[in-house]
Formats: C-alpha cells, sequence, structure tokens
C-alpha cells in the first residue's frame, strides 16, 4: 500500500452483528477517487438508489477521501453518503473537525453501515478492531454531551460522531455531527443513522498520521506550494479567520441578495446586528480550525457562560434576517440547539421562515403553535421551535420537523417553500445571481451552494469577477465549478481551499499521494462523471425532469426592496444550456454521455 | 451628499459608515483617497449595490460599500 489508500472498508450490518473486512477496489476507487464520488458509485452498485430510505435496506456510507488525513491542506474532511429521507435522492454530507482524520488513521477507507440494529447502539473503532456496543444509556442525551460521555468511557484521544434526538426521532432534518460543532448537516443523514438504531461512531486511531503517501517528497512539495498560495491569499490567509464566513452577511446584503422573511425581500436594513463584523465585536473568542487546516475559518464564541461552536453564515441569515430576526444572541442560541439537538442549521430556520409566512398569511392558526405563535422575528418562538424540531411531540412539530416542503405542502400552499428536491435553499437570493440558481436547480443533493459556489466569480470575484446580474457564460462555469467540487470533496480538501487553490493545485496534490498523473482535463472529466453518477442514481430513485427547478417566487416574483430590485431568476433560458454543456437531454445523461465518461454500468439504465 | 459604508476590517479606524459632500468626489478612487485606502486592499467596491471600479463615477445620493478579500460559504 503507497497510494494514499488503506485499501479496506468495514461492512457493518446491525441486523445480524456482522463484520466483514472487505478490500477496496483500486481500480474503482482511482477511477472516483473517493469520498463523495466513490461513495456514491458504491451505493450506485448496491442497487440503494431504490429503497426506502428509512428501511433497513438503506445503507450509511461513512467516507474519507485519498487526502483526509495527509499533510495537505483542510484534509479533514469526511462523508456520510446515503440515500436522502428528506430529497429520495443522494446524500452526500461533508463534514470536517478531526473525526474522518482519525477513521482514516485507524486504517479504515470507509464503513458501510447496513441493516437496522435490534435495539440502540454504537460503534467503538480501535484500529483493526470494531464493536457494536449498547448505546441504551444514551437514548436523548444532547450530541455535545454525548461526546463528553464517550470520550469519558472510551478515552480523551478518541473522536465521536454521534446523532442527537433529532436523529434518534428519524427527524428529516436531522444531522450527523462530530466533534461537538462539526455537522454533516444537510439531506437528513441523521435520520438514516437513527433509523438503523445507531448512536455514534467513537473512533481512536494509534496513527498519527498517514503512512501510504505514493510520493512523499512530491507531496511535500505540493503542499509548500499550496501552503504559500493559501497563505498568500487574502480570502484564505486572512478574511476568513478574522471574520468567518459570517463576513458575508454584510456583502449579500450590499447587492441586495439577502432573502428576508422567506424571500418575501432580499435586502435587511439592519443586517449589520448579525454580520460577521459584530458578532468578532461582541462575542467572538477565537477562530477554530479542523484538522490540518491554515485558513481557521471556525468561530469559537463566548455565549453566555459557555464558551460554543459559533454560527456560519447560513444559519445567521437564516435565523436573521429570513426570519425576520436581527437578534444575534438569539442567533447563536438557535445555533447551539441545532448543534445540540442534532439538526440542520439550513433547512431548520428556513422551515421556520416558510411557517412564518404561513402563520402571517393565516394558514397555520395560532391554536395550533401550542402558546408559541409563528410570529416573524420572534425570539422566542425561534428558540422554541429549534426546540420543538429537534424533538419532536404535537402534529406541527412533526411537520415542521420534516422541512419547509412537506410543510407546505401540508398546508396547500407549496408556492412558500424555499426549497429544490424538498431540501432548503441557502442564503443567497438567485433572483439577483443569476449563476448560483442554475447551481441550486441542478444540484443532485437538493438545493444546495456548496456543489458549485457561483457567489465566488459572480460576488467575490474569485477567480475573476462576472456581471451577477447576467445570464452569459453562466451554465458552463456551472458546470466546471461543480466537476471542480466534486473531485475536491471526493479527495478529502475542505472546498473553502478552492478561493485560493486552483484545478492543477489539486492535481498536483492528488497525483504525488496516490501515484496518479492526471491532468487538470482528466481530473475534471472525473469530477463529470461523479456529476453523472450521482445523476443516474437520482434517476433510479425516481427524479423527474421538473425536480431541477427553482421555487415559483424566484420565477415570476420579483425582487422587492433593495439594490436588486426588480430581478428575477433566469432559469429558463439557463438550464436548457447547462443541460447541453453536460450532454444531458431532459435532465439526463444520454447513452452517449455516460460512455464517454465511462460509466458503461449506467448504459441504458 | 455620498454615503460611504466601511466593512470588515476596513472599519479600522474609519468606523462603520460617513458621509462625504458630493462636490467633493467624482469617483469611486477620489473616496478611497480620501481616506487612505490603498485600491489593492479593496476586493469589492460597491456602488447602489453594483460591482464597480475605482474609476467609476460617483454622484450625490450614492451608497459606496468596500470590502476587503473575504469569502465565505
Amino acid at each position: 500500500m503507497s497510494d494514499a489508500y488503506y485499501e479496506k472498508i468495514a461492512r457493518i450490518n446491525l441486523t445480524t452483528g456482522e463484520i466483514k473486512v472487505e478490500p477496496l477496489d483500486l481500480e474503482t476507487a482511482k477511477k472516483f477517487i473517493g469520498g463523495r464520488g466513490l461513495g456514491t458509485k458504491i451505493l450506485y452498485d448496491e442497487g440503494v438508489a431504490t429503497v426506502d430510505p428509512l428501511s433497513p435496506e438503506n445503507k450509511l456510507v461513512y467516507i474519507t477521501g485519498p487526502m483526509t488525513g495527509s499533510n495537505s491542506p483542510s484534509s479533514g474532511r469526511y462523508m456520510v453518503v446515503t440515500k436522502s429521507p428528506l430529497t429520495g435522492m443522494i446524500a452526500c454530507a461533508n463534514s470536517g473537525g478531526i473525526w474522518g482524520a482519525k477513521l482514516k488513521f485507524a486504517g479504515w477507507d470507509a464503513l458501510i453501515v447496513e441493516g437496522q440494529a435490534p435495539d440502540w447502539c454504537y460503534l467503538n473503532i480501535e484500529d483493526d478492531k470494531i464493536e457494536i456496543l449498547d448505546a441504551r444509556e444514551y437514548l436523548g442525551v444532547l450530541s455535545e454531551e454525548l461526546d463528553d460521555k464517550l470520550k469519558e468511557k472510551h478515552g480523551a484521544e478518541c473522536s465521536v460522531l454521534n446523532i442527537g434526538p433529532a436523529g434518534e426521532k428519524q427527524v428529516l432534518l436531522a444531522a450527523v455531527m462530530n466533534d461537538k460543532d462539526r455537522a454533516a448537516g444537510r439531506s437528513g443523514t441523521g435520520a438514516v443513522m437513527g433509523s438503523k438504531k445507531l448512536k455514534a461512531i467513537v473512533v481512536k486511531a494509534t496513527r498519527k498520521q498517514l503512512d501510504v503517501i505514493a510520493d512523499v517528497d512530491a507531496l511535500k512539495e505540493a503542499n509548500k506550494r499550496a501552503l504559500k498560495i493559501l497563505s498568500d491569499n487574502g480570502v484564505t490567509g486572512q478574511g476568513l479567520r478574522a471574520l468567518g464566513t459570517a463576513v458575508l452577511v454584510n456583502i449579500i446584503n450590499g447587492i441586495g441578495a439577502l432573502p428576508t422573511k422567506n424571500w418575501q425581500e432580499s435586502y435587511c436594513p439592519t443586517a449589520d446586528q448579525f454580520s460577521g463584523e459584530t458578532l468578532a465585536e461582541k462575542y467572538l473568542k477565537k477562530p477554530g480550525a479542523c484538522y490540518h487546516c491554515p485558513i481557521a475559518c471556525g468561530r469559537v464564541i463566548n455565549h453566555g457562560d459557555k464558551v460554543v461552536g459559533g454560527p456560519e453564515y447560513e444559519p445567521l441569515w437564516a435565523y436573521g434576517s429570513d426570519c425576520g430576526n436581527d437578534d444575534l444572541y438569539t442567533i447563536d442560541e438557535c445555533n447551539r440547539l441545532c448543534n445540540e439537538y442534532g439538526l440542520d442549521a439550513i433547512g431548520v430556520p428556513c422551515t421556520i421562515a416558510a411557517a412564518m409566512e404561513l402563520y402571517q398569511r393565516g394558514y397555520i392558526k395560532e391554536e395550533e403553535c401550542a402558546g408559541v405563535p409563528l410570529e416573524w422575528g420572534s425570539k422566542e418562538a425561534l428558540v422554541e421551535w429549534t426546540k420543538r424540531m429537534g424533538d419532536p411531540e404535537t402534529e406541527l412539530d412533526w411537520l415542521m420537523s420534516s422541512g419547509s416542503a412537506r410543510l407546505c405542502e401540508h398546508y396547500g400552499h407549496p408556492e412558500y417553500s424555499m426549497s429544490v428536491k424538498k431540501q432548503e435553499i441557502p442564503a443567497y437570493d438567485a433572483r439577483a445571481i443569476q449563476g448560483i440558481g442554475i447551481n441550486y436547480a441542478t444540484a443532485n443533493c437538493g438545493a444546495a451552494h456548496v456543489r458549485g459556489y457561483m457567489i465566488s466569480p459572480e460576488v467575490l470575484g474569485l477567480p475573476q469577477q462576472l456581471d451577477r446580474t447576467v445570464t452569459t457564460d453562466k451554465a458552463a462555469w456551472a458546470k466546471t465549478f461543480q466537476d471542480l467540487t466534486a473531485v475536491i470533496d471526493s479527495m478529502g480538501n475542505c472546498l473553502f481551499t478552492s478561493f485560493a487553490l486552483g484545478a492543477q493545485e489539486y492535481a498536483d496534490l492528488l497525483n504525488a499521494a496516490t501515484g496518479t498523473s492526471w491532468t487538470v482535463e482528466q481530473l475534471l472529466e472525473i469530477g463529470d462523471r461523479i456529476y453523472n453518477i450521482e445523476r443516474m442514481f437520482n434517476k433510479a430513485a425516481g427524479m423527474k425532469p421538473e425536480d431541477d427547478r427553482l421555487p415559483k417566487r424566484l420565477l415570476t416574483e420579483p425582487i422587492t426592496n433593495g439594490p436588486s430590485k426588480g430581478m428575477l431568476s433566469q432559469l429558463p433560458l439557463t438550464l436548457p444550456e447547462y443541460y447541453a454543456a453536460r450532454g444531458w437531454v431532459n435532465a439526463f445523461p444520454t447513452d452517449e454521455t455516460l460512455k464517454k465518461l465511462g460509466l458503461d454500468e449506467c448504459v441504458g439504465k | 451628499m455620498i454615503e460611504v459604508r466601511f466593512f470588515a476590517t476596513l472599519r479600522d479606524g474609519r468606523g462603520k459608515i460617513t458621509q462625504v459632500p458630493a462636490e467633493e468626489a467624482s469617483t469611486a478612487g477620489d473616496l478611497l483617497r480620501r481616506f487612505e485606502i490603498p485600491p489593492e486592499e479593496v476586493a469589492i467596491l460597491l456602488i447602489n449595490g453594483f460591482h464597480s471600479k475605482p474609476e467609476n463615477p460617483v454622484k450625490d445620493g450614492d451608497v459606496i460599500s468596500l470590502f476587503p478579500p473575504v469569502g465565505g460559504g
């Protein structure tokens, strides 16, 4: 072994208790890199696309990339790949911290968890040894507390991944948490863990670094170059460390693309009150960094008498302007609750925002709210409904915990759910930024910003400034960003490195670590392959062409206020261009496209 | 008047918002000079919410927003 893989996968059947060690198929691994790409390939081949996501037949793949745990920059990433109970399509939730690196150090490229345990259990991994242990005493325990308890039991050097009460109850917005405040947050991966009665995975490793690198000297050189580029770059060298992703609040508001009151407005006059600048001034204790990360975008904040993980840009926006709130302390508290209950800190507040609009319009009645009316900006409502969604009891609790699409459908007004493929849209108004809308509509995991982050060129000017208001060339840009993102995710590096690094740097890092000799073109073709196998998973899962759409509001209701007033998404113009760039017809790859990408197993499907 | 809004590290020593008489600046670059901000330290320059350059003209009633290099997701 000298190719950055340990060539070993553990298959854990929770129904039977059987644990099998399987060799990694190295040829397939390199064809899909690892992580997101390989995880999807495994699930596609094993027929998971057609199963009920919350049944024992669904599988959870916890998977690292070849770079995970390496000395390359920001290389602590792992992914949870499964069939999403929220979208009914592929889920690939990506998280940092150190858990992924420790899984790799323990000698595992991936864990495949299948079946359903007879009673609540957790996995304890110590290098080669994997055991299934009784978790009944931990039922109902909040995520951070459970992290402490399992460290007490297994040693402070272990790393803990777990679900909170939301995952236990199979809440469709439940996240998988690790290292206390890191989350594989989206698409309901926590609910799948809950359906298997799997409460946690503890990992301890003797190894402290990756010792299977193909060309140690070449990797050292590639790392050195990459670190210098990251350090010299204003965003990755200083900007993110100083203010975190929260700095975006004022920028996105400044261009009039900060959705407000469930996207009824797009500019919030009081946004500075919950901005990165205000967060730094009032609550920041220090920046936080994941494994081997020079960027340190994380926020460690003072919160009452506690020190906790602080909010990213997304929850600041979603619990802020999207819910008509500008009280930063309340946002910090809600973000903490999401971490404790194990909830998607985008999906939950966006669903509360949708509920607030339903309440505003009289569709949700006060008597349904069990004493906490869903009024815009109500601090009490934000805190209380987050708790209720994390541990639902009443009918409305359950409806809201199932996400805005199901909630709004129930009340007969699906148009108020700002979601794609039943997953809530992140914090950038696609009417004001044309390219990001293509990505929202076509992301295989449902609406996501981190599948093709068009905000980089359209707002931040990285790698070059594009005009956010026009559609020209945006389809081709979106495809390239999506393909490169699929590569970075699959490698196990953090996407944030791409604010500074280009495709050549990733090729150099990957080639040095795995012994491959990919050119940039070949690397992007792998990204294209990954994107296409995800799409074929979705096709097998029952996705329809009309699922690549944006909410009606973005196509028919012009922005009502702020600098971008009057704008609409031009997706009907850009989507056909995007499909042409992908070699897709009616949302799916042609056989010719599949053959060109080496996806013969998908041809004719 | 022209309103100038400073963000992130550009607030250091300058505050958040200030007003400049319109006759004292004809371009965004004039404002950068007035506040001693080297153009290379400004990654995003917005005039009324739209990306602009230092050479772009400014007029009475405009809102200028200045950001250093920042990113996020």
